[in-house]
């Protein structure tokens, strides 16, 4: 296929202009906050004045972004100290500080830039944490989310998450663009643009590559794209629709929904696309969604076979399947948590729906969010925030909530309707 | 297909950055490979216009295109959570199975559809089962299997974009597309 000119030249602006106007496609608002917030203090590294992308400001973002943290003024203090020696530890205790964030930026030779930084316990005086990165000016951002995250882990005893990617569709006007960015919302990227519709993508476990549903040859067809490479192939094209791909842990598989023998039913097929696919349900009623925990034994999926919409559960070597929930007469999209303890979902109240979590031990029900429009929650890969879509003033946004409900974070993308998020896994750590 | 692939761009791009981080970021990856097999290997670049020939009236009008006859009419219209072909739809869904059993080498696509609310892939399963529905009783009035193929746009392709009865009504709809007519 030749792309036609103006796609190509689309393409050459892009690249012409990204360079240093890397900005949030994605603009982040914090509603509430965590029960108990650490005063946490965090002084501008050595020279990092100079740099076209500053480290700390970026580390406060995120911090503050988590609602567990609470960011303590670090302006004025003489001397602003870069060193573990250089800490006056009574004067950052005056400001209410626990935790003190110090660093450098060092220019090297080879114009690489190396960081260091040392996260203090003010009231211990002693070092918590300390780590050299060595990073190009392109990887500045991805170098304060990893320091970020090793403070987040230090101080909460969960792994940090903001070194990781989100991926969503936006429509702006008849045009679909499914996007990846970092988890704060920049450095957006389009992965593919489209005049049809595209839903549904989902992270392999490796996060290189993204499954998709993708409506360009007139009917829903799943595609798996690789990320490195922007290489994709039809990985389910049967007769009929082919759409919600899930992917196995291992990477190596996808249920998928496919209706070629009739009604809309759960199979497995091979994530290369090769071989005929593995009916993993028989029903004569609707499957699909379908989710695989984390040990990859069993999916979690919405079925309306006892006559309205609920979440079932089946191993993946086949089986009875088994209903989860009783509540309410519309259950849909689950996911389960990263611990595979519990999944999130979509309950409807009302008119209204909301983003809601359940146990699998208790079959406990605890909804998170007063509701709307909510759809499409997944965890965030250490199991602290729940990414959803919803529609605000009949404009598609994303927002998170915090797995205990108290936390709650909205993103507006400037120029389009965004929907369909997905929280991509923890790599490289 | 022409206009569909042309309209379709994959790029792992905007990156941009000279410098290497992730792979990703690099530079432009194009894919200049048709993404089906059934794609023509190479078609010229789509520059937005298509030329069509005008029609020669040959004497034997086509009757899916003709305002006067029912096969004209496309549409069928479902009630809130059902996908029971209602009594006025049935006359439209019979002239379409008689066609399909007069034309053996006639194919159609019915693609159903959903009102917005609730889950895009749930509705995109609630879609299927109208045009399943409409399949089901165009193969009882003699047409065969392999003539339709019954497909699904859920909620992604409403053809009124309010947010309230009158609008979720027409989009609880299955459209008969003519495949061979190029629909």
């Amino acid at each position: 296929m030749k792309l036609s000119k103006l796609y190509k030249t689309t393409i050459l602006l892009a690249l012409l202009v990204a360079p240093g106007m890397l900005h949030a496609a994605l603009t982040i608002e914090i509603v509430g906050a965590g029960a108990n917030q650490i005063p946490i203090a965090i002084a501008p590294f050595r020279t990092e004045d100079a740099l076209a992308q500053k480290i700390t400001p970026v580390i406060a973002a995120d911090l503050a972004r988590s609602g567990l943290f609470k960011t303590v003024d670090a302006g004025g203090m003489v001397p602003m100290p870069y060193e573990p020696e250089e800490v006056s530890y009574p004067q950052w205790s005056a400001r209410g500080a626990e935790a003190l964030v110090i660093g450098s930026v060092t220019r090297l030779p080879d114009g690489r830039y190396d960081i260091r930084f040392r996260l203090m316990d003010v009231v211990k005086q002693t070092q918590l944490a300390g780590f050299v990165y060595f990073a190009s000016a392109a990887q500045l951002r991805l170098t304060a989310h990893k320091i970020a995250d090793v403070i987040y882990e230090k101080l909460t005893g969960d792994a940090g998450v903001f070194a990781t990617r989100i991926t969503y569709v936006v429509k702006k006007g008849k045009r679909y663009e499914l996007q990846v960015a970092d988890a704060d919302g920049f450095g957006a990227q389009t992965v593919l643009a489209s005049n049809e519709p595209i839903i549904s993508p989902a992270w392999s476990p490796d996060g290189t590559r993204l499954a998709y549903v993708s409506f360009e040859r007139k009917k829903p067809i799943v595609y798996v794209q690789s990320l490195t490479t922007g290489n994709r192939q039809t990985v389910a094209n049967y007769w009929g629709s082919n759409s919600a791909p899930a992917w196995s842990p291992d990477g190596k598989r996808l249920a998928v929904t496919l209706t070629k023998d009739g009604g809309s039913q759960i199979y497995l097929i091979n994530a290369d696309g090769s071989g005929a696919p593995t009916r993993l349900t028989h029903s004569t009623a609707i499957d699909t969604e379908a989710n695989f925990s984390p040990d990859g034994k069993s999916i979690i999926f919405t079925s309306d076979r006892g006559g309205s919409p609920q979440i079932y559960r089946v191993s993946t070597a086949g089986g009875q399947a088994q209903r989860l929930t009783f509540e309410g007469s519309y259950n849909v999209s689950p996911h389960h948590s990263p611990d595979g303890k519990g999944f999130t979902f979509i309950q409807r109240h009302g008119g209204l729906f909301s983003v809601a979590v359940q146990d699998f031990a208790l079959g406990q029900v605890q909804v998170l969010t007063t509701g709307g429009t909510d759809e499409s929650p997944s965890f965030a890969p250490n199991g602290k925030m729940i990414l959803y879509a919803n529609v605000v003033r009949e404009r598609g946004i994303l927002a998170a909530v915090s797995s205990d409900g108290r936390v709650k974070q909205r993103f507006t993308e400037d120029a389009g309707d965004v929907r369909e998020p997905s929280w991509g896994p923890l790599v490289n750590k | 297909m022409n206009k569909i692939l042309a309209g379709l761009l994959i790029a792992g791009v905007l990156a941009g950055c000279s410098s290497t981080p992730t792979k990703e970021q690099e530079g432009a990856a194009v894919e200049d490979r048709a993404p089906g097999a059934t794609a023509p290997a190479a078609t010229p670049a789509d520059t937005g216009a298509v030329a069509t020939p005008l029609a020669t009236p040959t004497g034997t009008a086509d009757p899916l295109k003709d305002p006067a006859n029912i096969l004209s009419k496309r549409s069928v219209y479902f009630d809130f959570d059902s996908n029971l072909v209602k009594a006025e739809f049935k006359p439209l869904v019979t002239a379409h199975a008689r066609y399909l059993t007069q034309h053996q080498s006639a194919q159609m696509r019915i693609e159903g559809n959903a009102d917005e609310r609730g889950s895009r892939e749930y509705n995109l399963a609630l879609g299927q089962r109208r045009a399943d529905a409409v399949k089901q009783m165009m193969e009882l009035l003699g047409a065969k299997a392999t003539q339709i193929e019954s497909v699904s746009f859920g909620e992604e392709k409403p053809k009124a974009a309010g947010h309230d009865e009158a609008s979720w009504s027409e989009n609880r709809r299955a459209d008969i597309k003519y495949k061979d007519k190029g629909e």
